[in-house]
Formats: structure tokens, sequence, C-alpha cells
């Protein structure tokens, strides 16, 4: 059964605009402008209990956007949204009993306090008996390696430290579902890898279900099965991680290595050469037609040995987001 | 329920005394009535109705009754100043309020607690000036009942939930203006004058007073006031007259503050979030 199920969910806001310099800014204080601006265009899609879904998209994707709406913060301007059983907007107790959201970019903890003092009311908030919430911290804080750190007030932690304590208070409710946006943001890559080892384990054993936000797409395939892609407010790929490459991609590199020396105009024919040396060479080959050119790679050329690779993922991701607009699968693909 | 509240207001004072300046601050900058006190004690000694008996114009109090009546009015008011809406202005434009919300608790509660762990923080420092006034000023020094003092602390907390109330309403416009402080700021003149800060109301024109005593203001400082001085006591008419009027306004301001705080949250976009 599907933990989040979203129909057609769609967020706009009215956001005033106005031009630079002094006649615009007097002309906007008397008459003020707005824009429509469409954060999140209808979507749909359904995570199932214990799932780890990435939600990736460029800046301004609508992602965010998204998870608060998921979360209950923000009203949604259409569709339908149901979390863990329950409306989100509705704000129910027993709702925001089993959800979490934890937003890099910001902070739960009281900032002159130890942690410690926010986990404490946390713990009245959530209605956890002492005993049963020290137990929780300890056990979180061995999952985080956190120890001296809680009893120091939260300005004095290192931004790795700060954000596994805001995990730690973010889950001693132990939510089952969690929203994370952007949870290794500005984190050093031990802390990178600690957050996500800590969130794997935790998925393990409560069989929580998360959907992720990340810029670090090392959390991504590391946590990830399965990723939604948003561009622009709409959705335009939920499936498997290893999916992007077959939908995106579909292409391979073919390395090539020659018992002798082979010009590049020898190798050219058989796909995009992205190297050539004296005797290898690196070329780009379209999927379908991958068989039948390494049959005439080896028939024709002098091959010692001959290696096929899917293109980095990473690369395919960053290279879908940085074009700025997202095409057809067909025209995002290289030759 | 009262464990929640319990230890989110010791956490509120943990936090106050990390700002031990802003402490001494505050409590300094509520000596207004002791400038008042200065003003109208010096006044009513030559005035008709004041201890000098002489010839100008008349006063309700005696130059002792008003330095008691402003002494109280610098007591309600280190329990009964409200600042949440500076708090929630801020939660809202930099969308610090989406941690609140996430929370099975309502956020007002954060904001309540807030208000008392601030209270408790400057309890010794309003001891310690309350203390340094009468040693300077030994007349005015007085013991009030074990009534009045229960009765007015009672009101003191009725006033700050009716001027809690009063400011939520203000504050929940922020999610319409983001600074709605702004706008909080229109209820400042009507609350200077009317609620007994600049002059107790018995020296207002017989209208002027009729008028200020429908309004909100007399009762958040003017009323509890009285009645820590004794002069409203638990057989005066004017006690339920009083506790009256203030329960249909927060009555009031309860509705509307609900009415705007369900409308703004639609608005909520968590911005800066």
């Amino acid at each position: 059964m599907a933990v989040i199920d979203v129909r057609n969910l769609s967020k706009s806001f009215r956001v005033s605009a106005s031009d630079p310099g002094f006649r615009n800014a007097l002309c906007h204080f008397w008459n003020r402008k707005y824009r429509q601006v469409d954060a999140v265009k209808p979507l749909s899609f359904s995570i199932e209990a214990g799932e780890i879904v990435g939600f990736l998209g460029p800046n301004g994707a609508g992602k965010t956007t998204t998870l608060k709406m998921l979360a209950g913060l923000i009203h949604p301007s259409g569709g339908e949204v149901g979390v863990a059983g329950h409306v989100p907007f509705k704000r129910q107790k027993a709702f925001l009993r089993k959800i979490t959201l934890v937003m890099g970019n910001k902070q739960q903890l009281i900032w002159d306090l130890p942690a410690n003092e926010s986990f404490r009311i946390n713990g009245a908030i959530y209605d956890i008996p002492d005993a049963e919430l020290a137990a929780r911290i300890a056990e979180l804080a061995a999952m985080l390696s956190l120890d001296k750190q809680l009893s120091q007030p939260v300005r004095k932690l290192s931004l790795g430290e700060r954000m596994k304590c805001e995990l730690l208070a973010s889950l001693l409710h132990r939510p089952e579902v969690l929203f994370l946006d952007e949870p290794t943001l500005g984190l050093d890559v031990n802390a990178q890898s600690a957050v996500r080892h800590f969130l794997r384990e935790y998925n393990r054993k409560y069989n929580a279900t998360i959907l992720l936000t990340s810029h670090y797409m090392a959390d991504i395939t590391a946590l990830c099965k399965r990723v939604l892609l948003i561009h622009q407010g709409s959705l335009f790929y939920d499936g498997a991680l290893a999916g992007i490459v077959e939908k995106f991609a579909p292409y391979r590199e073919v390395k090539l290595e020659f018992t002798e020396t082979v010009d590049r105009m020898r190798v050219a024919p058989f796909g995009e050469v992205e190297e050539s040396l004296d005797r290898s060479a690196r070329v780009i080959v379209r999927r379908e037609a991958l068989t039948s050119t390494v049959e005439q790679m080896l028939a024709q050329l002098p091959v010692a040995d001959l290696t096929i690779t899917d293109p980095p993922i990473e690369s395919i991701i960053a290279e879908l987001f940085t074009q700025g607009t997202v095409n057809a699968p067909a025209s995002a693909t290289k030759p | 329920m009262l464990k929640k509240l319990r230890i989110l207001t010791v956490t509120q004072h943990a936090l106050m005394l990390a700002y031990r300046a802003e402490i001494y601050l505050w409590v300094l900058a509520h000596v207004m009535p002791f400038l008042m006190m200065g003003v109208w004690v010096t006044a009513s000694r030559s005035g008709a109705g004041g201890a000098g008996g002489g010839g100008g114009m008349a006063f309700a109090l005696t130059p002792v009754d008003y330095a008691r009546y402003f002494v109280c009015v610098f007591i309600v008011r280190q329990f009964s100043t409200v600042w949440m809406i500076h708090e929630f202005e801020w939660h809202i434009v930099e969308g610090r309020l989406s941690y609140f919300l996430l929370r099975p608790m309502n956020p007002l509660w954060n904001y309540v607690t807030a208000h008392l762990g601030e209270q408790l923080a400057r309890f010794p420092f309003f001891i310690m000036v309350l203390a340094f006034f009468f040693i300077l000023y030994p007349q005015a020094r007085w013991m009030p009942s074990a009534s009045a003092i229960l009765l007015g602390f009672f009101t003191i907390y009725v006033a700050f939930a009716l001027r809690f109330a009063l400011q939520y309403c203000f504050a929940m416009l922020t999610f319409w203006f983001e600074r709605a402080s702004a706008i909080e700021q229109l209820s400042f003149l009507p609350y200077v004058f009317l609620s007994g800060l600049l002059a107790p109301l018995a020296d207002f024109p017989e209208p002027a007073r009729r008028i200020a005593e429908l309004t909100p203001f007399p009762y958040v400082l003017s009323f509890p006031a009285q009645i820590l001085m004794g002069q409203i006591t638990a057989s005066s008419p004017q006690l339920y007259q009083g506790f009256a009027v203030i329960a249909a306004w927060f009555a009031g301001l309860c509705l509307v503050g609900q009415f705007l705080w369900r409308r703004g949250l639609r608005r909520y976009s968590g911005q800066g979030a």
C-alpha cells in the first residue's frame, strides 16, 4: 500500500514583480504588479512503505515546495495528496507524529543552547517518557557517532555535527515518513558518508519511507533505487535510478585498445570518437547498434582489448539539468 | 500538557539567560512608570487634591498614592508585556514557523512559554529595581494584603492573556502584510493614553474614562494596578464589571485570532525555508 500518494498535485504562488531603478520603485509602491508562478505543475506519483526515493531537479524546480506540501506546511493549489493515511494540510496531530521534515539549510535546534535542550522539548511535545527519550537519544547518538557534542551549545558545533543533531532531533519520535531536503548540504565527504550510512540504517531498522532531495548525486546513488526527476515544476521521470541511463542516455562508451597504431579516421565510422590516441580510443555508440558495431570493430580494427561501459549517471543527470530544458528522451541523448 | 509547558518554559528561561545584557535593558526600558510618577507626584504636591493641598488643579490621588500607583504599573508591565508579534513576524519571513508547524502542538504555546521564560529570567532584576526604588522613596512603601496580592497577580495574568490575544490578532496579519508590527504600532497610542500608563484613569474626565473603560487598554494595566494597590477589592462592583469586559474582549479576540490563523495558514509559503 502506498504511504505517499500524490494525484495532480500543484502549487502556484502570486509574487510581486518590479524592475530596478528609482522610478520603478515608486511605481511599484503605488501600483504593485504581480505575476503568477507555477512552482509545481500537476504531478502524480506514489511511494510504498520502506522505499527510499530520490527527488531530483535543478534549483527552483519545485522539489522543496512539493516536500512542504507533503509535510503539510503549505496548502496545495490543486490535486490530492495523502501521506500515511492523512491529508497533510489538515495537520492532524496523528499525522504530525508520523512524519518529519529535515531541511539542510534551516535548523530547528535552539542556537544558543545545547542540542540536549532541544531534544528535551521534542521529547515532551511528542509525549516520549523520560527513560524512553534517553534511550532513543543514546541509540540515535550512537548511530550518528555523537557524544559530547550533545551538551555543547549548538552554535559551537561544526556544520556536520549540527546536521547530525538536526537529524537526531527530527527522528526522536520515530517517524514513519521522512522528508529530507538536502540533508548533506555543505557537509564534508566524511560527514556526508556518515549521514548516508545513518539514513540507510534508519530505513532498514524502522522500515521508514524516505523522500530525499540532494544536489549530491553520491547521496542518491548510495541510497535510492528509485528517483523522481522534476524540472520547472513538472515531473518527467519516475523510475529506477538505473533506468535513467536507458531513457536519457541510450548509448554506450566503447573503449578500444589496439595491437598497433590506429588513425582516428579509421575509428570515426563506428561512432562519435571521444578520444583517440595511438593505440587506444573511446567511442560513443548508440545502444541499438552496439552489437553490430562491436562485431564490425572486431572485424575491421586490430583490437587487443575492448570494454563497454555505461556513461556515469551523475554526468547524465547533470547534463539534463544544466541544459536548462529537458526534452523528450530521444533528443536528450547523445548520437 | 502541563509537562510540555513546564519544559518549554524552563528551556526558554535558559535561552533568555543566555542574553543577560538584553534582560538588563528590558528591565530598564520599563522605567517609564517611574518617570511618570515623578511628574505626577510633583504636580500633585502643588495641586488641590494632593498632599500639598495647594490651590491648583484637582488631583484624584495623594502624592504617595501616585507613587504607589506607578509602582504597581511598573509591576504589572513586568508581567504583562507582550512582544510575540516581532518573533512571529521573524518566524514567518524567515520560514522558521515551519518547524513549529511540524510539531503536534499549537505554535501559540511556543510564544506563550517564551514570554513566561522571559518573565522568569527578568524576575530577580525586577526585584532589585523595586527594592532600589523603595530605598530611595521609603514613604511609598506599603504591604498589600495577601488577598490583594493573590487577586492582583491573577489579574496581571488575565491582563497578560488579554494583551497577548490582542497582539496575536495583529501578528496574524503577517500572513498578509509581513510587516504586521507596523500595523500593530497603531494600537500603541491608544494603549499609552487609555491604559493608565501616563495617568491614572481616575484623573481622566468622566466621559473619556467611560470610553476608555469600554476598550481593552485599561484592563491590561490600570485595572490590575488598582487591584494591587487595594483600590479595587473582591467586594468592589468594579472588579466584576472589569472581568466581564475582559471576558468579552478576550472571547472576541480569540475568535478573530483563530479565524485569522486558519485563513493565514492557507497563505503560508514557508518563505526562506
